[in-house]
C-alpha cells in the first residue's frame, strides 16, 4: 500500500491523467445510461469534478479542492494556469477568422457590457447587504465580474480581508454556476454559433467558467468563446478600481 | 515533426503571455490583461502564414491539436481543484450576487443574439464544409473526426 501510494505520489501528474480519465469514463456512463445521452459526459465530469473538489475541500480543511490530498497534487499542475491556458491557446487553432472577424464588435460590446452589468448588480446586492462604504461596495461588486477582480480591486482600494474574501467567493461561485448552468440554458439563450460563443465569453468572463459551460455544451464553441473572456479579467482589472470605484465614491459620496 | 507543432505553441503562449504582461504595466494594472487571447491571435495568425506557404505539415498540426484536444480532461482537473468549500461557506451574498450575475449575463447573450439576427449555427457551417469538400472528390470520407 506504501509502495503504491509512492508510486502515485512521485509521478503525480501521470496519476492525474490517470485520475480524470477514469472520471470521464464514469461520467461517460452515467450520461449513457443514466441520462440517456440528455446530459453531455463532460458535464458531469466537471460537476463530478466540482463534487471532488467540495469534498476533498471538506477531508483536508484546504483550498484546493482534491489537489490537496497528496496522490492527487498533480490535479493541481494538470489543472493549473499553465496548462490550462495552453491548451486553451491551442484550440485556437480551429477558429474559423471569417466567422470571429465578424463577431468582432459585438463581442467588444459584450465585453463592455459583461464588466460593468455584473459589477452594478453586485453593488447593488452588497448595499441590500447592508455595506454603505465606496471600499466594500466596489470590491464585492468586482468580484461578481470574476474572482480575480475581485481580490485585485480590493488590494487595490484597500477594502478590508474579509470583504475580500467575499468577493473572491462570489466570483468562484459565479464561475462555477456558469460551468454546471450553462449546457442546461444553451440552447434558450441561442448558444449554437460562433457568434454567440462570442459574446458569450465577453458577457460572462470568467475563463474557468466560459471555458468549463461551454466544454460541456460544444467543444467546437470554446475557442470563440475563450478569445473574448480571456481580456475580461484584464478589462476589470482595468475599470473596476478606477473608473467604476469613482464613480461608486461618487454616488455613496464617501 | 509534432515537436514543431507543440514548440509553436509554446512560442505563442508565452510571447501573448508577455505582452499581456507589458500591457498591464503600461495600463498601471496588476494584472495580464489578454495574454492569451493575444496568443490566440498569434496562433491564428501563424496558421494562416504555414496555409499560404504550404508549411501546415501533419506532424505540426499533431503537435497543436493534441492540446486542444487535451482541453475537457484540464478542465476537469481544474474543476476538481476549486476552493469549493469557500464558494459555499460565503453565504446568502454570495449566492445572491453569483446567481444574479449570472442570469443577467445568460439573459443578454440571448438578447444580443436574438437583436443581431440569426447566423449559421456550427451545425450548418460544418454540414456546409464538409458538403464543399465532399463535391470535388468523390471519396468516402465520414466528416471531420473531433
Amino acid at each position: 500500500m506504501t509502495m503504491l501510494a509512492h508510486v502515485l505520489v512521485a509521478n503525480s501528474l501521470i496519476t492525474a491523467f490517470a485520475a480524470v480519465g477514469i472520471l470521464m469514463w464514469i461520467s461517460g456512463a452515467i450520461s449513457k445510461y443514466f441520462t440517456f445521452g440528455r446530459i453531455h459526459g463532460s458535464a458531469i465530469a466537471i460537476m463530478l469534478g466540482l463534487a471532488l473538489a467540495f469534498l476533498g475541500g471538506l477531508f483536508t480543511g484546504g483550498e484546493k479542492g482534491v489537489a490537496d490530498l497528496p496522490a492527487l497534487t498533480g490535479i493541481g499542475l494538470m489543472g493549473g494556469a499553465m496548462l490550462r491556458d495552453f491548451a486553451i491557446v491551442a484550440t485556437a487553432f480551429e477558429v474559423d477568422v471569417v466567422h470571429a472577424r465578424k463577431a468582432g464588435l459585438i463581442g467588444a460590446v459584450a465585453l463592455g457590457l459583461g464588466t460593468v452589468v455584473p459589477f452594478i448588480l453586485g453593488v447593488l446586492v452588497a448595499a441590500a447587504f447592508g455595506y454603505t462604504d465606496a471600499e466594500s461596495l466596489t470590491t464585492i461588486g468586482a468580484g461578481a465580474v470574476t474572482y480575480i477582480v475581485g481580490p485585485v480591486t480590493g488590494a487595490a482600494i484597500g477594502a478590508s480581508s474579509p470583504v475580500i474574501a467575499l468577493s473572491i467567493a462570489t466570483g468562484v461561485f459565479k464561475a462555477v454556476i456558469v460551468m454546471i448552468g450553462t449546457p442546461f440554458v444553451a440552447k434558450m439563450i441561442g448558444l449554437d454559433n460562433p457568434r454567440s460563443a462570442m459574446v458569450f465569453g465577453g458577457l460572462m468572463g470568467t475563463v474557468s467558467g466560459v471555458s468549463g459551460g461551454l466544454a460541456a455544451t460544444d467543444r467546437r464553441l470554446v475557442p470563440y468563446g475563450a478569445l473574448t473572456a480571456t481580456f475580461h479579467t484584464g478589462l476589470g482589472c482595468l475599470v473596476a478600481p478606477s473608473i467604476l470605484y469613482f464613480a461608486v465614491r461618487a454616488i455613496t459620496g464617501g | 515533426m509534432t515537436i514543431s507543432g507543440v514548440a509553436l505553441l509554446a512560442i505563442c503562449t508565452l510571447l501573448g503571455g508577455f505582452l499581456g504582461d507589458l500591457l498591464g504595466v503600461a495600463l498601471g494594472v496588476k494584472a495580464n490583461v489578454g495574454g492569451v487571447g493575444i496568443a490566440m491571435i498569434f496562433l491564428i495568425a501563424a496558421r494562416l502564414w504555414l496555409v499560404r506557404r504550404k508549411l501546415l505539415s501533419h506532424g505540426l498540426k499533431t503537435g497543436v491539436e493534441f492540446w486542444g484536444s487535451f482541453y475537457i480532461p484540464i478542465v476537469v482537473a481544474m474543476a476538481a481543484q476549486q476552493n469549493v468549500v469557500a464558494a459555499a461557506k460565503g453565504g446568502p451574498i454570495v449566492i445572491i450576487a453569483g446567481v444574479g450575475a449570472v442570469a443577467v449575463c445568460f439573459a443578454m447573450v440571448a438578447l444580443i443574439g436574438r437583436l443581431s439576427g440569426r447566423v449559421e449555427t456550427m451545425d450548418e457551417i460544418e454540414a456546409r464544409e464538409a458538403e464543399t469538400l465532399a463535391a470535388p472528390v468523390p471519396h468516402f470520407k465520414s466528416g471531420r473526426v473531433a
